[in-house]
């Protein structure tokens, strides 16, 4: 079975900053990768890096997407190839209805493929499967891309796309942060729909509570741009107790010789 | 490595102006400069009344006498105004044609190309067409229809000679030639324009729409339009605008008046993409414009609606008197400025009647190099108890080497007035682009989805079509813009 991401030796930064040094990760179709790790660890420059952010820029290491190199891909064809993230904060788009904007963005996918674009009809009948299997407030969907959304709003929006556009590599940017326990449990229970044999999620999260009810496969510990330990479910909880500040130890120690 | 926003850009900004195209016709020209033997020219050359030429006359010599404006937030070299040819017409249309048939077929190309729908067909499909082309209006289809209606709708020299009674009555009655230093030098030469008179309780059945179109070299296009809606009447008016390509800067001093009385409404829409000059700033319409709208009739309404995405520089305030008691008068405004282009516009509203009302919507964009100035008047004279005023100006800013100015002026003589007054300004952000880049959209898309989102307010507005037309003349004019 070819993995949906490989991830090898990922070096990124930022105006000659190094944030990711050295990422090896891979998920293979199925599976639900969780990512943990203290703020300002990397979490979110992964998942810019791997969405194809500009301002990034790749030093060292490879990404290979089903087979193909993920890092020549602009944004647009990434999200057309099946990779989509889900923004830790997403923007607001005034005056662009979510549906309109939904309605494009599925249809420049289905154009990528070679498939006929999805006429009024079908989209609205899509649009409405989906808003009940993700129990999606309707208003929400009508009004326009996150403008005035409350951030627990923006969050299930994120949702609500991913759900209509039905990514092969979903990427979860700390979705979990700034909910209440409903709607946490709201959004967990429409990614856990989405779980599929074809479909990975990497789900970066920085608290264990939403591992609760997204449970996932594989942990991996993030601190100081690399992936220090990766486990099974238990080690979220294990994380849970013991804090990061081990980990932060850890690395301190390891990078000492080094430096 | 990705494709880089840089290449993208390098791609699109090669792409021309697409109706930047010049059409060969035999022109009958008057020679170039400015004095009382061009006005007479002109007026010969029409055929006008005496107490026309006399009109004319008095009004080249107020404009002789007046300086231009330098006010607005425009810079541009000195108009030369004696090199500017004041009449052009086409070769052939001195008596115009009688059908569609009698075009010259060249013209006529010109028109498919630009895509104006002149044929019988298109024009069932609702839409009436009276074509300036440079001067002359050549043609106009669907008059028999309105005709039935009362509704009269022809080229503003026809109007001089079939009803000179009206026009005589209502020329000059908004914007009089004394009004401002253009609309003086259009009252001294103007050489066609639009007329259209809806008769009192009659409701236009279908939109009006005229296209204009700079042809001729070094010419100057002075059009004028006058509407008038009678009692309880209603219409709706398009004008579209476009030009070839130049390397001079053209001229361009339009005056348009509209007149609505007792429950009478006037919608006024505006497409404009005269050709805006090259990325150096070369060449390009300069834009000085006059227009305004007289709400003299209790309960009328005035709604005047642009989106300006051509021309080099645009001066331009559709405004509104709001004479009669509980009148309306709206300004919805989309203006773009790219490459080198400067648009200083916005609207006067000016309330004299009782519980008036006004709105004001004002989307400016700036992208490349472009200088976007909104510039608003609202006024509330002394005896306009209840007035009411409601003002919005927003501004985008693409890049960071084009520039937003918002100017409201107040005047408030009557303390009923309520007034409100929003402004934002705004930048498109690398985020939103990433976002929707990351939904799939390509980066002109998502520069397309921001700005047609910014926009909307406005675009919903006009006529269905019109809106079309205007978000893909959007999209277009900012191909390229991202980065
Ligand atoms: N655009 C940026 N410019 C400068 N520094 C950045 C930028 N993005 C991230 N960083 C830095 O990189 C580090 C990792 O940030 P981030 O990936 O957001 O971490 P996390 O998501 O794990 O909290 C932080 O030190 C942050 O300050
Ligand atoms: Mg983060």
């Amino acid at each position: 079975m070819k993995p949906i991401i490989q991830i090898e030796n990922l070096h990124a930064g930022i105006d000659g900053v190094e944030i990711l040094r050295g990422i090896d990760l891979t998920v293979m179709p199925g599976e639900v990768h969780a990512i943990m790790g203290p703020n300002g660890s990397g979490k979110s420059t992964l998942a810019q890096v791997l969405a194809g952010r500009e301002d990034y820029e790749v030093s060292a290491g490879s990404v290979t997407y089903q087979g193909i190199d993920l890092l020549e891909l602009s944004p647009e064809d990434r999200a057309r190839e099946g990779v989509f993230l889900a923004f830790q904060y997403p923007v607001e788009i005034p005056g662009v209805s979510n549906t309109y904007f939904l309605r494009a963005a599925l249809n420049a996918i289905r154009k990528h493929r070679g498939e006929p674009e999805l006429g009024t009809v079908d989209f609205i009948n899509l649009i409405k499967r989906k808003i009940q299997l993700m129990q999606m407030d309707e208003s929400l969907v009508k009004r326009a891309l996150n403008e005035g959304f409350s951030g627990g709003e923006k969050k299930r929006n994120e949702i609500f796309h991913m759900a209509v556009l039905e990514p092969t590599l979903a990427i979860l940017d700390e979705t979990d942060s700034g909910l209440d326990i409903d709607a946490l449990r709201t959004v967990a229970e429409g990614v856990n729909r989405l779980r599929a044999e074809s479909r990975g999620f990497l789900v970066i999260t920085h608290y264990q509570r939403l591992l609760n009810y997204i449970v996932p496969d594989i942990v991996h510990v993030m601190v100081g741009g690399r992936i220090v330990r990766s486990g099974g479910k238990e080690l979220a909880l294990e994380l849970e107790e013991r804090g990061y500040a081990d980990f932060e130890t850890e690395l301190a120690a390891a990078a000492a010789p080094a430096g | 490595m990705p494709k880089t926003a840089t290449s993208t850009i390098e791609a699109l900004s090669q792409q021309g102006y697409e109706a930047g195209f010049i059409t060969d016709v035999e022109q009958d020209m008057a020679p170039p400069g400015l004095d009382e033997s061009t006005v007479r020219f002109i007026s010969a050359k029409k055929g006008e009344p005496e107490w026309l030429l006399e009109w004319r006359l008095k009004a080249f010599r107020y404009w002789q006498e007046m300086v231009e404006p330098d006010w607005a937030n425009i810079h541009y070299p000195a108009i030369d105004y004696q090199s500017i040819i004041y009449y052009a017409a086409p070769k052939g249309v001195d008596d115009r044609p009688k059908s569609l048939d009698e075009v010259d077929p060249e013209i006529r190309r010109t028109y498919e190309r630009l895509g104006i729908p002149l044929e019988e067909q298109l024009v069932l499909a609702g839409v009436a067409v009276d074509a300036v082309f440079d001067s002359v209006s050549v043609a106009t289809t669907y008059r028999a229809k309105l005709a039935e209606k009362g509704i009269i709708f022809c080229s503003f020299s026809e109007a001089v000679r079939e009803h000179p009674e009206l026009v005589r009555q209502y020329l000059g009655s908004v914007v009089p030639p004394t009004d401002n230093f253009f609309a003086a030098l259009n009252s001294a030469v103007f050489s066609d324009g639009s007329f259209v008179f809806i008769p009192k309780g009659v409701k236009c059945p279908m939109d009006l729409s005229t296209y204009f179109r700079i042809n001729a070299r070094n010419t100057g296009q002075f059009e004028r339009t006058l509407i008038v809606a009678e009692e309880g009447a209603e219409v709706s008016y398009l004008e579209g605008c476009t030009a070839p390509m130049r390397d001079e800067n053209q001229l361009h001093a339009a005056v348009v008046e509209l007149v609505a009385l007792d429950d009478a409404s006037i919608k006024y829409s505006t497409v404009q993409n005269w050709y805006p000059g090259d990325a150096e700033g070369v060449g390009g319409v300069y834009n000085f414009v006059t227009k305004r709208g007289l709400c003299r009739g209790k309960r009328s309404k005035i709604s005047w609606t642009q989106v300006e995405t051509g021309s080099s520089i645009t001066w331009k305030y559709p405004g509104c008197i709001l004479l009669g008691d509980d009148s309306i008068g709206e300004f919805y405004s989309v203006a773009v400025s790219r490459l080198r282009q400067q648009a200083d516009t916005g609207t006067k509203m000016i309330h004299i009647g009782k519980n008036t009302r006004s709105t004001v919507i004002s989307k400016g964009i700036s992208a490349g190099h472009g200088q976007n100035t909104y510039r608003g008047m609202v006024k509330i004279m002394k005896g306009a108890d209840g007035a009411r005023n409601f003002s919005q100006c927003d501004s985008m800013l693409i890049g960071d080497q084009c520039g937003a100015h918002t100017f409201p002026y107040i005047d408030v003589q009557n303390p009923s007035a309520r007034m409100e007054h929003e402004a934002t300004t705004s930048k498109v952000g690398e985020d939103q682009i990433f976002y929707c880049q990351q939904r799939g959209l390509g980066e002109e898309e998502a520069l397309g989805v921001i700005v047609n989102g910014f926009c909307r307010e406005v675009f919903r507005e006009l006529p269905m079509e019109f809106a079309v037309e205007a978000q893909k003349l959007l999209e277009i004019s900012l191909e390229g813009s991202v980065g």
